[in-house]
C-alpha cells in the first residue's frame, strides 16, 4: 500500500490520472457511436467474413477436391493456418497466466485485449481441422461419446486426438479466465448506464456489487486459474508439435519441437498483440495506459523468443547434419535449397533476423518499427509453418511421389477469411467490453503510477517536492 | 438478498487508504460492519475485517482431483476392458501416451467446477439483479455498510458519527 515514487521505473499509467478519470477513459469507448473509422474497418473485416463463409460452403459442397492438396501433400495452407492462428492464440494467456504469476504489474494494460485477441484466434484456429475433415457433417466422430458402433472409442494414443482435448481445453479455460475478469468491468458499464443498456450489462456482470468477500475469492480464483493455465498453455503448443514429433517424417520426427514450437508460438502471439494494441491504442486514445514501456517490455518479450526460435533453426540444421541419417539430411537441405527456398529465406529473415534490432532500445521504443516488426513476425511465423509442412511433405521417400503443391483460389480465400472472422469479432470486442482492464488498472495505479491520491501520496509528493 | 429487506446506512469514501483506516477504526469501536464495497481489489482489507482465507482453491484441487481420475481410469478401461486394441505394437494398457489427455482433463475440471463454485457462493449468475447501493461504487468510491434494521435510535446516530469522524465523503441510507 506504500506509495513510493520509483526513480527508476517508468510509471505504468501517465497523465496524473484519479480513479474516476480511468473509468471514464476506459469505459466511454464503448458509450460513444462509432466513429467512421471502426465502421470502414468493421465492413472490411465483415467482407472477409463473408469471403470466409463462402469458402467454407464452396469447400463442403465441392469436397476436399477444390483444393491443391494431393496423395504426396496432404497437409499445407489448411494445417499451416490452424497452427499459426493457434500460436498466435498463445500471448494472451501468457500475458495475463504468467506474468500475473511473475507479478509483471505492466500486464494490467493489456491482458483484456491479448485474452480476447487468444480467444478469437483460437476460434479461427479450430476451425480449419474441421474443414479439412471434408466431411464436416462427420466431426463429432473426434470425440468419444457411446454410439451404437460397439460402442467403438476413438484413440487415445493419437496426438491428433490429444489435440482436439488439448484446443477444446485451452479455448475453454481462456474463456473463462477472460470473462471472469470482464465480470467487474461490466459491472462498472452497468452503472453507468441507463435503460435497456443498463439491463444487458446487468445480465453480463451477473449481478456483481464489490462485496470485500467476494474481491477476496475473485482473486483467488484468478490466481489458481492462472495457475492452470501456465502449464495449460506450455501444454497446448507442445502437443500441437506431436501431431508432427511424433510421426515417423524426416525433419518432422524431433525432440526439439516441444519448446521450440512453444517459444514460436509465444513470439508470434506477442507480435500480433503488438498489430492490434498499437493501432488500438491509437484509435482509442489510451497511450497513457498502454504506454511505450508496455511496448518496450513486449519487444524485449519478442526479442528472448525470436532468439530461441533462431537457435532452434540452426539446432535443427545441426542436428540433421551430426546424425548421418541422409534422410533427415536430405529433408533440411531440401529445406534450405529445394523447390521452397524461398518460404525458408522469408522464414528466416522474417523471424531470426529482423528481430535482432530490437537490441537497440531506440528501435524497441519506436512505436513505427514496432509496428513494421509485428508485421514481419506474423509473416515470417505463417511462412515456418509452411516450411514445416508443405516442404516437408513435398519430398518424401519416394521420388517417384514427388510434388509440387500451389494453394487454389479457395485455400487463399480460407485464409484471408479466417483474418476477416478474427478482426470482425475483435472489433465487436472494442465496442462492447472495457479494451484495458477498468478494475486492475485501478489497483495499480497507486504502486505504479505517476498519480498518487490519498494522505500518504501526499507525503509522498512533499517528499519527492524537497529533494 | 431476496424478499426481505435491508434498510443499510453506509459512507462513501474517496480513498483506499482512508477506508482502511476507517474500517480499523470500526472495528475497534466493535461496530458491526455488515459489507465493504469497493471499485477493485484492496490489498490488506481481508484482515482487518476479519475475513478468512477463501477456500476455493481447497475446491479446485478436488475438482483437478476428479479430472484425473475421470480421464486416466476412463481410458484405462476402454483400452484394456470395454474393447482393447493394439495400436503400434504397443501394450493395452500404454500409460504414457494417456498422460496429455489426462492433464488436459485436470486443467478442464479445475477450472470448470473453480468457475462454477466461485459463482455459486458469492450468489451470483447471468441475469441475476442485486440491488447496489451508490452507482459510483464500481467507479471510484469506498463504501462502508451497516445493516441498521433493528439498530436503535443511538446507535444509529453511533454510527453516522463514526461515518462522518472517519472520513466518508457522504453517508445516506438506503433500503434494499
Amino acid at each position: 500500500m506504500s506509495a513510493v515514487v520509483s526513480h527508476i521505473r517508468e510509471p505504468l499509467v501517465e497523465g496524473g490520472k484519479t480513479y474516476h478519470q480511468i473509468t471514464e477513459d476506459l469505459v466511454s469507448p464503448t458509450e460513444r457511436t462509432p466513429t467512421t473509422a471502426w465502421v470502414i474497418a468493421f465492413l472490411v473485416a465483415v467482407t472477409g467474413l463473408a469471403l470466409y463463409v463462402f469458402c467454407v460452403a464452396w469447400t463442403i459442397w465441392e469436397g476436399i477436391g477444390s483444393w491443391d492438396l494431393n496423395r504426396t501433400i496432404g497437409w499445407s495452407w489448411d494445417i499451416t493456418n490452424f497452427v499459426w492462428w493457434v500460436g498466435i492464440g498463445h500471448a494472451g494467456t501468457l500475458i495475463s497466466a504468467i506474468l500475473l504469476l511473475f507479478r509483471q504489474r505492466w500486464r494490467t494494460g493489456v491482458n483484456r485485449a491479448a485474452e480476447a485477441m487468444t480467444i478469437f484466434a483460437v476460434i479461427c484456429a479450430g476451425q480449419f481441422p474441421l474443414i479439412h475433415m471434408g466431411r464436416l457433417w462427420l466431426a463429432i466422430f473426434i470425440f468419444p461419446y457411446p454410439n451404437t458402433r460397439g460402442p467403438l472409442w476413438v484413440n487415445f494414443n493419437s496426438p491428433l486426438l490429444w489435440d482436439v482435448f488439448a484446443i477444446s481445453t485451452y479455448f475453454t479455460v481462456s474463456l473463462l479466465f477472460w470473462y471472469t475478469g470482464l465480470v467487474p468491468d461490466f459491472a462498472t458499464v452497468r452503472d453507468r448506464a441507463k435503460g435497456l443498456r443498463r439491463k444487458i450489462y446487468n445480465f453480463l456482470s451477473f449481478g456483481w456489487t464489490g462485496s470485500a468477500k467476494h474481491w477476496q475469492r475473485w482473486e483467488s480464483l484468478s490466481l489458481v486459474l492462472a495457475g492452470l493455465a501456465t502449464p495449460l498453455v506450455l501444454s497446448v503448443h507442445t502437443i500441437v508439435s506431436f501431431d508432427f514429433a511424433t510421426s515417423v517424417i524426416p525433419g518432422w520426427h524431433t525432440t526439439i519441437f516441444p519448446p521450440y514450437f512453444v517459444a514460436g508460438a509465444i513470439f508470434s502471439g506477442f507480435a500480433m498483440v503488438l498489430t492490434l494494441m498499437i493501432i488500438t491504442r491509437k484509435v482509442l486514445n489510451l497511450e497513457q495506459y498502454i504506454t511505450i514501456g508496455h511496448i518496450e517490455s513486449m519487444n524485449k518479450v519478442i526479442l528472448l523468443t525470436g532468439t530461441i526460435v533462431g537457435i532452434a533453426y540452426l539446432t535443427e540444421l545441426f542436428i540433421a547434419w551430426y546424425s548421418g541419417y541422409i534422410y533427415e539430411q536430405f529433408a533440411f537441405y531440401n529445406r534450405v535449397l529445394g523447390p521452397y527456398w524461398w518460404s525458408y529465406v522469408g522464414m528466416m529473415s522474417c523471424n531470426v533476423l529482423s528481430p535482432q534490432l530490437f537490441w537497440s532500445k531506440k528501435l524497441r521504443r519506436s512505436i513505427f518499427v514496432t509496428f513494421f516488426m509485428s508485421i514481419f513476425i506474423n509473416i515470417g511465423m505463417w511462412f515456418e509453418r509452411f516450411v514445416i509442412i508443405a516442404t516437408t511433405l513435398a519430398r518424401d521417400y519416394l521420388p517417384s511421389s514427388w510434388s509440387y503443391y500451389v494453394p487454389t483460389w479457395v485455400e487463399i480465400g480460407l485464409f484471408i477469411g479466417s483474418l476477416g472472422l478474427f478482426f470482425t469479432l475483435y472489433l465487436i470486442f472494442v465496442r462492447v467490453a472495457p479494451v484495458v482492464a477498468v478494475a486492475e488498472v485501478k489497483s495499480i495505479l497507486k504502486v505504479a503510477g505517476d498519480q498518487y491520491a490519498g494522505e500518504n501520496a501526499k507525503n509522498a509528493h512533499a517528499h519527492a517536492e524537497h529533494h | 438478498m431476496g424478499a426481505t429487506h435491508k434498510e443499510v446506512l453506509f459512507g462513501l469514501y474517496d480513498d483506499e487508504e482512508i477506508l482502511l483506516k476507517a474500517v480499523q477504526q470500526a472495528k475497534d469501536e466493535h461496530l458491526d460492519i455488515m459489507d465493504v464495497y469497493t471499485p477493485f481489489p484492496v490489498h490488506g482489507l481481508d484482515p482487518i475485517l476479519g475475513l478468512s482465507e477463501s477456500r476455493l482453491h481447497i475446491a479446485g484441487f478436488i475438482y483437478g482431483a476428479l479430472g484425473t481420475l475421470t480421464a486416466f481410469l476412463f481410458m484405462t478401461w476402454v483400452f484394456t476392458r470395454d474393447w482393447p486394441i493394439i495400436f503400434g505394437g504397443k501394450p493395452y494398457w500404454s500409460v504414457p501416451a494417456f498422460i496429455p489427455i489426462t492433464f488436459e482433463l485436470t486443467v478442464l475440471f479445475a477450472s470448470i467446477g473453480m468457475v462454477v463454485s466461485f459463482y455459486t457462493v458469492c450468489g451470483m449468475a447471468p441475469g441475476k439483479v442485486i440491488p447496489t447501493l451508490d452507482d459510483r461504487i464500481t467507479d471510484d468510491k469506498f463504501c462502508i455498510a451497516f445493516n441498521t434494521n433493528d439498530s436503535e435510535e443511538s446507535e444509529v446516530e453511533k454510527i453516522k458519527k463514526f461515518l462522518s469522524a472517519s472520513g466518508a465523503s457522504e453517508v445516506n441510507t438506503k433500503v434494499i
